[in-house]
């Protein structure tokens, strides 16, 4: 008796290390990233990181797949450029009304998708998704076609300048540490148990006493107040916001980015983000259209590898002897 | 002038008559994801993708081997179909074991990747393709005036609905296709080859998309970007009428083109959004749709 809770102990004990280590490089790499790539080009990745990370949360831990956290995205963008731009408000509230508003289009978008389960959450989201994108394409204060542009960054607290791009990267990377850490709050959280638990067998969970609706909702929710403050602060680090961010075709970029990295894992979305950011912009010097190349990367991960690359090193030997092991069901 | 609540007439039933024929299109591609999704349990993204492929393997016929219309009508959606087919027998089969999603996102892909080509490949605006000869010009109704080809359009799609509802009700390899629906398992262990009925299936619908597309080649410009933008409010009128039932999918498919012409005569600003709002209407009423028999 003695003997196997010592050897689990020792079992839970080396993965735990491991993982401090690899979170402790991946942060120095961070901080010292700007030393090395153009900082504009890593906010990106970050944005978009923090982005698919806070759609995970709904894909990978609650098993919803949305098709349209676009308008979460380009919405909180909108807001955060508007306010900002229109009534000078300072960085942070801008961007904590695009959290804001985000989570309302999410409670509201939840609230009918919620109703339909599987194959018709996604179409259902999609199809809300592209009125919002009518929306925005006629409504006055988004400018249409021409989107709002040249929006000010700001001072961050009213001393930190903004303008200048390396104090705007360490804070695109305090929000994207400090969103990371709230997913990873919410998943390991009792809470986060009975999305998975919905995940794995809605029906059970449904008999075990669990409201299901509410907890999707409620993970809905987050999952797009978390998308927005990715929206937002991508609205600062480009200084617009246009109907890309809206279209549908951005909801399906997310899901790739999550897909490639690996679902239902922590961190994947971030190496799925950094792969299909950069090989945009590999691309977009090219004549040849992205749109080729996410298809096919789309069609080989769904049919070869489905578990994405974070997911695949889980699994692999050395994933599993560093105490990796990911228990995600494909 | 005749009115109808403060419109006039003319364009009342101008409006009816581009609702009616959108309609067509929505109920022959829902009518096509239906029967994809009632066998196989993909929904098909790239369905879009197949109603322009059509629409270009008329142009194309026509530019470089000077195919024309009719035999277009017949020879796209062959090919297509076979696209079709070859697509579900190599790479869509290996995910039916998995959740559905997965379908929906392999489709996806394939949809991008088709679109991208074709933009590659011919550019991002339109190509015009001329009405067959036979069918030009109009007739004066009296009340008003209907282009021949438009009238086509209503009363071919309708014909090719109610044949394909036909087929799958009262036909024997209809009663295969319904049968293994129900209960796949059980229709194969009386020997009935279903890997190949699920084959057909995907190859079936996607060749109904492929004439939709080339029924609407004339009347809108033949153009890499058509289908997706028609996929998203298709997902809204399935997700409306339920995809339980193959009648239901062509009577909700008219019913929200016509709702969507109507809507551009009394409101304009609303009538790309009217489908979105009636769907989330129905989600509230009566959430496993109007005509949907799974929750």
């Amino acid at each position: 008796m003695t003997l196997t809770l010592e050897l689990e102990k020792q079992k839970e004990r080396s993965p735990v290390v491991a993982q401090t280590i690899f979170l402790g490089v991946g942060l120095v790499l961070l901080l010292l990233a700007p030393l090395f790539f153009y900082p504009v080009f890593l906010m990106k990745i970050l944005c978009f990181a923090l982005f698919a990370c806070a759609f995970n949360l709904l894909l990978g831990y609650t098993g919803l797949l949305s098709f349209g956290h676009a308008a979460f995205f380009g919405g909180a963008a909108y807001f955060t450029a508007h306010v900002v731009k229109e009534w000078g408000v300072p960085p942070e509230l801008g961007i904590l009304v695009g959290v804001v508003g985000a989570a309302l289009l999410g409670a509201v978008i939840g609230f009918f998708a919620i109703r339909r389960q599987g194959i018709y959450f996604a179409m259902i989201t999609l199809a809300l998704a592209q009125m919002f994108y009518f929306f925005c394409l006629q409504a006055e204060f988004t400018h249409g076609e021409d989107g709002i542009q040249s929006v000010p960054r700001g001072h961050l607290f009213g001393f930190i300048d903004l303008s200048q791009s390396t104090n705007m990267y360490y804070f695109v990377l305090a929000v994207f540490v400090i969103g990371i850490a709230i997913i990873w709050r919410i998943i390991n959280s009792p809470f986060g148990m009975i999305l998975k638990s919905i995940r794995e067998n809605e029906t059970r969970a449904i008999s075990l006493g669990y409201s299901v609706r509410n907890y999707k909702l409620a993970a809905f929710v987050m999952s797009a107040a978390l998308t927005g403050l990715a929206g937002g602060v991508k609205a600062l680090v480009f200084q617009f916001a246009t109907l890309t961010d809206v279209g549908w075709q951005m909801s399906g970029e997310v899901i790739l980015m999550t897909l490639l990295g690996g679902i239902g894992t922590l961190i994947g979305p971030l190496f799925g983000a950094g792969l299909v950011v950069t090989l945009e912009n590999y691309l977009a010097t090219s004549e040849f259209p992205v749109t080729i190349v996410t298809g096919l990367v789309f069609m080989a991960c769904v049919l070869l590898f489905r578990r994405g690359i974070v997911g695949e090193f889980y699994n692999s030997r050395l994933g599993r002897k560093l105490g990796f092991e990911h228990r995600h069901k494909h | 002038m005749t009115t109808i609540f403060g419109i006039p007439l003319q364009a009342f039933l101008g409006q009816l008559l581009i609702g009616l024929i959108n309609g067509s299109f929505y109920a022959l591609l829902s009518l096509g994801l239906a029967i994809i999704f009632g066998l196989l349990r993909v929904i098909n993204f790239a369905h879009g993708a197949q109603y322009m492929l059509g629409a270009f393997a008329a142009w194309l016929l026509l530019s470089y081997f000077g195919i024309g219309y009719w035999p277009a009508l017949i020879l796209a959606p062959l090919l297509v179909g076979l696209l079709g087919a070859v697509i579900e027998r190599t790479m869509l089969r290996r995910l039916y074991s998995l959740d559905p999603l997965y379908g929906l996102l392999f489709t996806f892909g394939l949809a991008l990747t088709v679109e991208g080509t074709f933009r590659y490949l011919y550019g991002a605006s339109g190509q015009p393709y001329a009405t067959p000869a036979l069918l030009t010009g109009g007739t004066n109704l009296g009340f008003m005036f209907l282009p021949v080809y438009r009238g086509w359009v209503i009363a071919f799609s309708l014909a090719v609905c109610l044949g394909t509802w036909l087929v799958i009700e009262k036909t024997k390899l209809g009663s295969y296709l319904r049968a293994a629906t129900e209960n796949p398992v059980l229709v194969q262990s009386f020997g009935i080859n279903v890997p190949f009925l699920l084959t057909l299936t995907y190859g079936l619908g996607a060749a109904l998309a492929a004439l939709a597309g080339v029924l609407a080649a004339p009347i809108y410009q033949v153009s890499p970007l058509m289908g997706s933008n028609i996929i998203i409010i298709v997902f809204a009128v399935v997700v409306v009428g339920g995809m339980g039932s193959i009648m239901g999918a062509i009577i909700t498919g008219y019913m929200l083109g016509v709702a969507e012409g109507l809507t551009k005569v009394f409101y304009p600003e609303a009538s790309n959004i009217v489908i979105f709002v009636i769907m989330a209407i129905v989600l509230l009423l009566r959430p496993a749709g109007l005509f949907g028999r799974d929750a």
